[in-house]
């Protein structure tokens, strides 16, 4: 893009400008919308499996639901506890939304289609990852009120435990693709089943962990079973309870951003990205991002599935969960895979 | 020109927010703006070239380090008036530690302006076509491989060390038994009676 700015007759300083710039909206805006839809969606989704009709007043089929609810949390009041640390009360819901938008400068959309095509994609998405949590923190520690307290607490304590299995689940995709760029890691994945599928997760040494990342990704995004920190029978609405207005919607949007990246994450890194599943020449002419947001559409179905199909966890069975099962397969699992790729790939 | 202003925007944060920690007054001010200083210093870390360890910075410290030091902070009981009444009792040891660390930069300036010593020449020479990431695994795997194993060994002693410190088995808890809970079918766990009027239920 940069050098289409060039062409205009921009000099290069100026144009990498314009073109960053360009590209952040590029993928900011469509990814707000995505986020509106999604809403929508997840909605209809859980509407249908529980025998109910959801959203379906505003607009056709209910369609603009989502902009209904933000044009009525845009109108309101942005109410301010009179004990609440101020400034932090006001920061946490624009950390978490930055936050949530930061990660997804390093996807790649199609081959070359990155906005920051970094070495250390992969790393730089688990740095974004980890700070998402001080957006929680804070909001639940600066609203001084018990709930959002307990709630923050809950979310910090559940998302450092699942970093830490989902650090060394990446180790195995590392290893396989032998890069941290993404896009490097979605090309080492054509071909990768006998040279006849585009995807990690059909490599039955990798399929395990496909699995645990998936897991593993809706209890970082907080996502039923794992909704512990929003579990509204124990704490009203968890960190976000003292919100009110648009510093509720900015934690609202982030939310569904983070259930995105989540999902997309999972595409890429297991699901062979912007790859067709098979490696057959006809289904190249689909173009890359179309399989890109199938497949992001398709966990995030699975993810909605799983929110109207599966109970809450109690709070240290999710914790057993993460440091007693996850830990120590996916420890084992990078045993395996540096064994199986000594035998094979280095001997 | 972008890195000079990126440089010095960076610098500048790391500073003030270092700066912005010991001057807040609320801890948890202090903690965040820690986090903003590590954060602008991973900044810095890139400009130089290594992101493999700017990103390292922001994972562990920002992201574990900077956590566990939170939840400490917010857990403890701090009262302010307190805090804020030791200063005279401690003024002497402050100004001590103030004094060593002036000296210290002062002869580090020294030594610095008197020319440095060659180091360059006992590190390992930088390779250009290589990335961050391969650069430090070559060195650490096969040039420091023993330091690595022992630095990997005494983090693991300092971990059997902190959980031989703090787990101990108290008397009287009941812990959960998760296989027997997932043997536990309806029909052993609930029973159907029929009490007659005021005898009561045995349970």
């Amino acid at each position: 893009m940069t050098a289409f700015f060039q062409s205009l007759g921009m000099s290069y300083e100026w144009a990498w400008g314009v073109a960053t710039v360009c590209g952040i909206l590029l993928i900011a805006l469509p990814l707000m919308l995505a986020v509106a839809m999604i809403i929508y969606a997840d909605r209809k989704i859980w509407a249908a499996m529980a025998l109910r009709r959801g959203p379906n007043v505003v607009g056709p089929f209910g369609l603009l639901q989502s902009f209904a609810d933000g044009l009525k949390v845009f109108l309101q009041e942005t109410i301010i506890p009179s004990s609440a640390n101020r400034g932090l009360f006001l920061i946490a819901p624009i950390i978490t939304f930055t936050v949530a938008l930061m990660a997804w400068a390093v996807i790649p959309f199609n081959s070359g289609a990155v906005l920051a095509d970094i070495n250390v994609g992969l790393l730089y998405i688990l740095a974004v990852s980890s700070l998402g949590v001080y957006g929680v923190i804070l909001s639940g520690w600066s609203s001084n009120s018990k709930y959002p307290f307990f709630s923050a607490m809950r979310a910090s304590a559940q998302m450092i435990s699942y970093e830490v299995s989902i650090g060394f689940i990446l180790i195995g995709v590392v290893l396989f693709a032998d890069s941290f760029n993404l896009n490097e890691i979605v090309k080492a994945q054509l071909g990768h089943g006998l040279g006849l599928v585009n995807a990690f997760g059909f490599n039955l040494l990798l399929f395990p962990l496909a699995v645990l990342f998936f897991i593993s990704s809706l209890a970082e995004t907080a996502r039923t079973p794992f909704d512990l920190t929003e579990a509204e029978s124990e704490l009203v609405a968890g960190y976000q309870t003292e919100y009110s207005s648009m510093s509720f919607a900015l934690f609202w949007l982030g939310e569904y951003a983070n259930v995105l990246l989540m999902c997309t994450l999972n595409a890429v890194l297991f699901w062979g990205g912007w790859l067709p599943p098979l490696d057959w020449a006809p289904l190249y002419a689909v173009p890359g991002i179309i399989w890109l947001f199938a497949k992001i559409l398709f966990f995030f179905f699975v993810f909605s599935w799983v929110k109207a199909t599966v109970p809450r966890y109690r709070y240290d069975q999710l914790m057993r969960l993460g440091w007693k099962v996850f830990l120590p397969i996916s420890l084992i699992w990078v045993f395996l895979v540096s064994g199986y790729l000594m035998l094979t790939r280095y001997s | 020109m972008i890195q000079l202003i990126a440089f010095y925007l960076f610098a500048f944060l790391v500073i003030a927010s270092a700066a912005m920690v010991v001057f807040a007054r609320n801890p948890v001010h202090s903690v965040m703006w820690l986090i903003l200083a590590f954060f602008n210093a991973a900044g810095l870390m890139l400009l130089a070239g290594a992101e493999f360890i700017a990103m390292l910075l922001v994972i562990v410290y920002v992201g574990a380090v900077a956590v566990l030091f939170l939840f400490v902070v917010m857990m403890l009981d701090i009262d302010f008036a307190e805090l804020r009444a030791g200063f005279v009792r401690y003024l002497p040891l402050g100004a001590l530690v103030a004094i060593i660390l002036a000296a210290e930069l002062v002869f580090a300036l020294g030594a610095w302006s008197a020319g440095g010593i060659d180091l360059a020449a006992r590190a390992a020479p930088a390779v250009a076509d290589k990335s961050n990431i391969q650069q430090i695994g070559e060195l650490l795997y096969t040039r420091y491989i023993f330091l690595f194993e022992a630095a990997g060994i005494v983090l693991l002693v300092a971990m059997i060390g902190a959980i031989a410190l703090t787990h101990r088995q108290r008397g009287g808890t009941r812990s959960q038994k998760i296989a027997a809970q997932n043997r536990r079918r309806p029909d052993e766990a609930t029973r159907l009676v029929d009490p007659g009027v005021g005898q009561g239920m045995e349970l």
